[in-house]
This record gives structure tokens, C-alpha cells and sequence, in this order.
């Protein structure tokens, strides 16, 4: 049995005022919160071994090293690669995604190709592709969702992913609808014709069990500062053949063999693709974090998230005038709605007020908002360390809302 | 609801984002702006039928949030019958109040019900989407502005 209330107490920062009222933090699809654990990692580093990796001869050097490397082989266990040389530290989901683009899509695109998305891709996993597709000539082309309910029409997939499709690039969990998408189906359709992969984890890394063999991509991509870590720091994970086979992204230290001064070997992945100082202390924190979630279970997460995303959504679709996004079953841990006549920053401004922090917008999915015929939605997205009474909580202001526009 | 809150929404801009005024195409209008923010997405279109230097008639159409709305409703109102000069005069005091929450001794009229905007730094650029619309309109500009 999990002492969920336990858990929670390791957030000093969920235990505070604002505006007033208890804080009930319901954005965790765009950044979660930190426990103790993580930011004492950080201290530790920064107060104990703080020093640059991989070139040094010293004591400090050489515990910072050990650390980032250990990092390394940590998220290699957290998402089942075969080998840590898999794992290439990044800026987050966004640049693990631009990486490939550019370095895989450079040089494996040509015109004629087509890159096939899905419509409810963050921009994160559109305008990269939009980039490589006006320089190499490739072509994007989307699957459809169908409509409010938020699934993707696997009916249309024989159709859009034929041969001519060179990458195939979609979202794990929406982070506007909340749909989980079946992943390994997907990798299985595309690699039949000898399609390359890429899944954007950003919202299901640290929300339920990754396993890259059972999904079966060639890429997979997400950030720590959504999974209890960092920000700053994400991962790309590539096959070892694959990743081997790409050149360079950026240039600079750690990342060459030799270097004259008109020609320059490089070092193999993952350290092809680290040039410059990294991130040491953002992966240092990240271990921490993958520690810190898999001592409660991955899978026992999902199930908590799920089960308030569940009882979030229904007790929406009792209130009058609400309009709810994404599917109603079998949903991930967030509900996206709007209300009749109220504008989602309107309702995120007066629940902020409340002490319910929402997020209102297009979440970066403009292209499927417009698909859908809106501008925007408020959505509440939900972490292990929240509760049944905070949901209760977001209903009443909810409520109360409707009751203050007269909607 | 708290004190800031109902500063925010006040009585008048929750009247104006449920029966905005003006809120259509203006025929024989003679000039049109845009104003767009990425952020949220909220688009207006502001028509004027300016007669020289002077607004003779302003109505808007679009989308966007109760705050948004209501300025673009109280505005459109406000700038008819004043000259170019006395728009951009005016959008200079309103741009102070709703950043600062200083209302000007010379008076923005009934746009002084925006004043409580200030306390929410999110919500500035809704209550300027339109103004920039206006500001492009009176310039004869027909090009879309963005608030960013």
C-alpha cells in the first residue's frame, strides 16, 4: 500500500498559500514539482563535487564524472536500452527532436520523401520537421484524430504510411487531450515497411513503465523537468546502429577524436552528440528523480493519475455547459475542457485566484485546435502528489466560476 | 470571489464581454487592423470609417477572452468622433494605467474600469489586443500586428 500522503509531504513547495488558499497545482503536463531528494542532489553536487566531466585529472573532476556517467547508465535502466551509449543527454524533449531532425533527417531525407505526424503533435514535433522538410524537399503528412474524443483514426494508417514515408513521429500521451496512443502498434506498422521511428515521451516518461524493445522505435525523446527533475535536462535515446551512423549536431569540446585544423574525427555516440560543457548537475539531478519515481512504481502512478483524471472528468461532465476534450475512457492523467461562453484564460485567471493553478491556451497543439474549431482549452493535469479533495477542490472553483461569468 | 478579482471583472467589462457593442463588420469602412496574440490565439478585427483625420465609426469582430473582448468593445465605443492624434493620445494613457494601475488626471473615460488589470501581468496583453488593431487601423495600415 502506498502512503500517498507520505509522498506528498516530500514537495516543500505544494505546502503553501496563494492568493490566499491552499495551493492545488494541477500543471504538471508542463512542469512538475521537485522533492527534496532532487534538490538535495543538486546541493550535494554543488556543494560537494562540483566540477567539469570527462577532461579532468582530479578528485572533483573525476566524482562529477562518475556521477554524470552513472546518470547515464541510470536512464538506460529507466527505459530498457540495451546500452547507456544509447543514451545521449539533451536540453529536453525539444532539442532531443531537433537533434534528430537535424542530424538523421539531413541526411537521410531527400525530395519526395514524407515525414508522417499525427494532428495532435506538439509543436515540439511539428516545426522541427517543418525546418528539415524545407531544406531536404521532404513532405509532412498528418493522421488524422478524430475529432473532441481525441483518437487517432488508425483507419486512415495503411493509407498515409507507405514506403515514400522515411520517419514516422508521434506523441505517446497527448498533452492537450490526455490520449494514450498506441505506441508499439505503431512502431510495428512503420517498421513492416522500413520506417524509421521516433516517439515523443515527454508526457509519458515518469507517468507509466517505458520499455523502448516492447515500443519498438529507432528514437524516443522526453524531458526531467516534467518527471520530477531538473530543467534543462531531457534525453534522446537512439538505436546504437542508428545513432552511429548520424553525423554531428553540434560542434565544440567532448565531442571530437582528433581535431586539425581543417578536419576533425568525432568520438561515437553518446558523446558525438554532447559538444560542450553538459549539464552535469540537471543529470545528476535526473538520477535522482528516476530513483525517487521508480521506489513508488511507475505503474502504480499511471493508476493514481489515472484514477483523478477519471474522476476529474466525470465529475465535469455532470456540471452544465462544460465541453470535454480527449478520450472516455482509458485517458492519462489530465481533462481538457471549456466552459460555455467562458474563455479558458478566464477561467485560469479566476482559478489561479482560488489557488487551482490551470493552464489555459492552445498548449502548443494550434494545429489541432483549429481542427477542433477553438482557440484554446483550460486543462488540469494531475501527478502522484495530488489528491481526490484537490479535485474536489477544482470542481467547486469550477463551479463557482460558471456561476461568476453567468455561463 | 476576492477584492482583485472583482477589480479585474469589473461590472462594466463583464456587461461588454457578454453584449460587446459594435461587435460586426462595418460597411463602408475605409480601414481595417489586425491584432493577433500567439500566446492564446485571440484574434480581432477592428473596421473604422475615417472621415480625414477623424473617426467616424469603429465596430469589431474576432475572439478571445472576456477581457480582450470587453476592451475591444468599451474602445471602439470610446474613439468615435476623435481625431488620429487624440487615439494614439488616448492608447498612451490607457498603455500607463494597465500597466501601472495609475489612472491619468486627464482621464481615459469609461476605459478606467481596465485600471485593475495591472495586478495581473498575464492579462495585460488581452486588454491591449485591440488597441494595437486600432493603432494599425488609424495608421492605414492593413498588414496583421502581433502584440509580441
Amino acid at each position: 500500500m502506498i502512503d500517498w500522503a507520505k509522498l506528498r509531504a516530500d514537495f516543500p513547495i505544494l505546502d503553501q498559500q496563494v492568493h490566499g488558499h491552499p495551493l492545488v497545482y494541477f500543471d504538471n503536463a508542463a512542469s512538475s514539482q521537485k522533492p527534496r531528494a532532487v534538490i538535495n542532489a543538486l546541493s550535494h553536487y554543488y556543494e560537494r563535487d562540483n566540477a567539469n566531466v570527462h577532461r579532468g585529472i582530479h578528485e572533483l573532476s573525476n566524482r562529477a564524472t562518475a556521477a554524470f556517467e552513472a546518470s547515464r547508465e541510470r536512464v538506460a535502466k529507466f527505459i530498457h536500452a540495451k546500452t547507456s551509449d544509447e543514451i545521449i543527454f539533451t536540453r529536453g524533449t525539444t532539442e532531443g527532436i531537433n537533434l534528430v531532425a537535424q542530424s538523421w533527417g539531413a541526411k537521410n531525407l531527400k525530395p519526395g520523401d514524407k515525414i508522417l505526424l499525427t494532428e495532435m503533435e506538439h509543436h515540439s514535433n511539428i516545426v522541427p520537421w517543418q525546418l528539415i522538410a524545407e531544406r531536404t524537399g521532404a513532405r509532412l503528412v498528418y493522421l488524422p484524430v478524430t475529432g473532441d474524443e481525441g483518437l487517432l483514426d488508425l483507419s486512415k494508417l495503411n493509407e498515409l504510411l507507405t514506403r515514400e514515408v522515411k520517419l514516422f513521429a508521434f506523441t505517446h500521451i497527448s498533452n492537450s487531450l490526455g490520449t494514450v496512443n498506441p505506441v508499439a502498434e505503431l512502431c510495428e506498422r512503420a517498421r513492416k515497411l522500413g520506417v524509421t521511428t521516433l516517439v515523443d515521451a515527454a508526457q509519458s516518461a515518469g507517468h507509466l513503465p517505458l520499455d523502448v524493445q516492447a515500443i519498438g522505435c529507432d528514437f524516443l525523446v522526453f524531458s526531467g523537468h516534467k518527471i520530477c527533475g531538473p530543467t534543462g535536462i531531457g534525453v534522446l535515446w537512439g538505436r546504437q546502429e542508428v545513432l552511429d551512423a548520424m553525423p554531428p549536431y553540434h560542434g565544440g569540446g567532448e565531442m571530437i577524436l582528433t581535431v586539425d585544423f581543417f578536419k576533425t574525427t568525432y568520438k561515437k555516440a553518446p558523446h558525438r552528440f554532447e559538444a560542450g560543457t553538459p549539464d552535469i548537475s540537471g543529470v545528476i539531478g535526473l538520477h535522482a528523480a528516476l530513483d525517487y519515481l521508480d521506489a513508488i512504481g511507475r505503474e502504480n502512478i499511471f493508476k493514481h493519475d489515472q484514477e483523478l483524471a477519471t474522476y476529474a472528468y466525470d465529475q465535469l461532465a455532470q456540471l452544465k455547459g462544460v465541453r470535454l476534450f480527449g478520450p472516455k475512457t482509458g485517458r492519462a492523467g489530465l481533462v481538457s475542457f471549456l466552459l460555455d461562453d467562458v474563455h479558458a484564460h478566464d477561467v485560469v485567471t479566476v482559478a489561479d485566484q482560488r489557488g487551482v493553478a490551470l493552464r489555459g491556451g492552445h498548449h502548443c497543439n494550434q494545429p489541432l485546435m483549429k481542427k477542433l474549431g477553438i482557440a484554446s482549452t483550460a486543462r488540469a493535469s494531475f501527478y502522484f502528489y495530488n489528491t481526490r479533495a484537490e479535485v474536489d477542490r477544482f470542481i467547486e472553483v469550477v463551479r463557482g466560476i460558471q456561476k461568476f461569468f453567468g455561463s | 470571489m476576492s477584492d482583485d478579482l472583482d477589480e479585474l471583472y469589473q461590472q462594466v467589462i463583464l456587461d461588454h464581454c457578454k453584449g460587446p457593442r459594435n461587435f460586426r463588420v462595418l460597411e463602408g469602412a475605409n480601414r481595417k487592423g489586425e491584432g493577433y496574440n500567439p500566446l492564446c490565439g485571440d484574434n480581432y478585427t477592428v473596421f473604422l470609417k475615417m472621415n480625414g483625420d477623424v473617426v467616424e465609426d469603429a465596430t469589431f469582430q474576432g475572439s478571445g477572452c472576456c477581457i480582450s473582448k470587453a476592451s475591444a468593445s468599451l474602445l471602439t465605443d470610446t474613439i468615435k468622433g476623435k481625431t488620429k492624434a487624440e487615439v494614439k493620445a488616448l492608447f498612451a494613457k490607457v498603455h500607463d494605467m494597465i500597466t501601472t494601475g495609475a489612472v491619468s488626471d486627464e482621464g481615459v473615460g469609461k476605459l478606467a474600469v481596465f485600471a485593475g488589470v495591472h495586478k495581473f501581468p498575464a492579462r495585460v496583453k488581452c486588454a491591449i489586443l485591440s488597441w494595437h488593431a486600432v493603432i494599425a487601423a488609424v495608421d492605414g495600415e492593413n498588414q496583421p500586428v502581433s502584440t509580441e
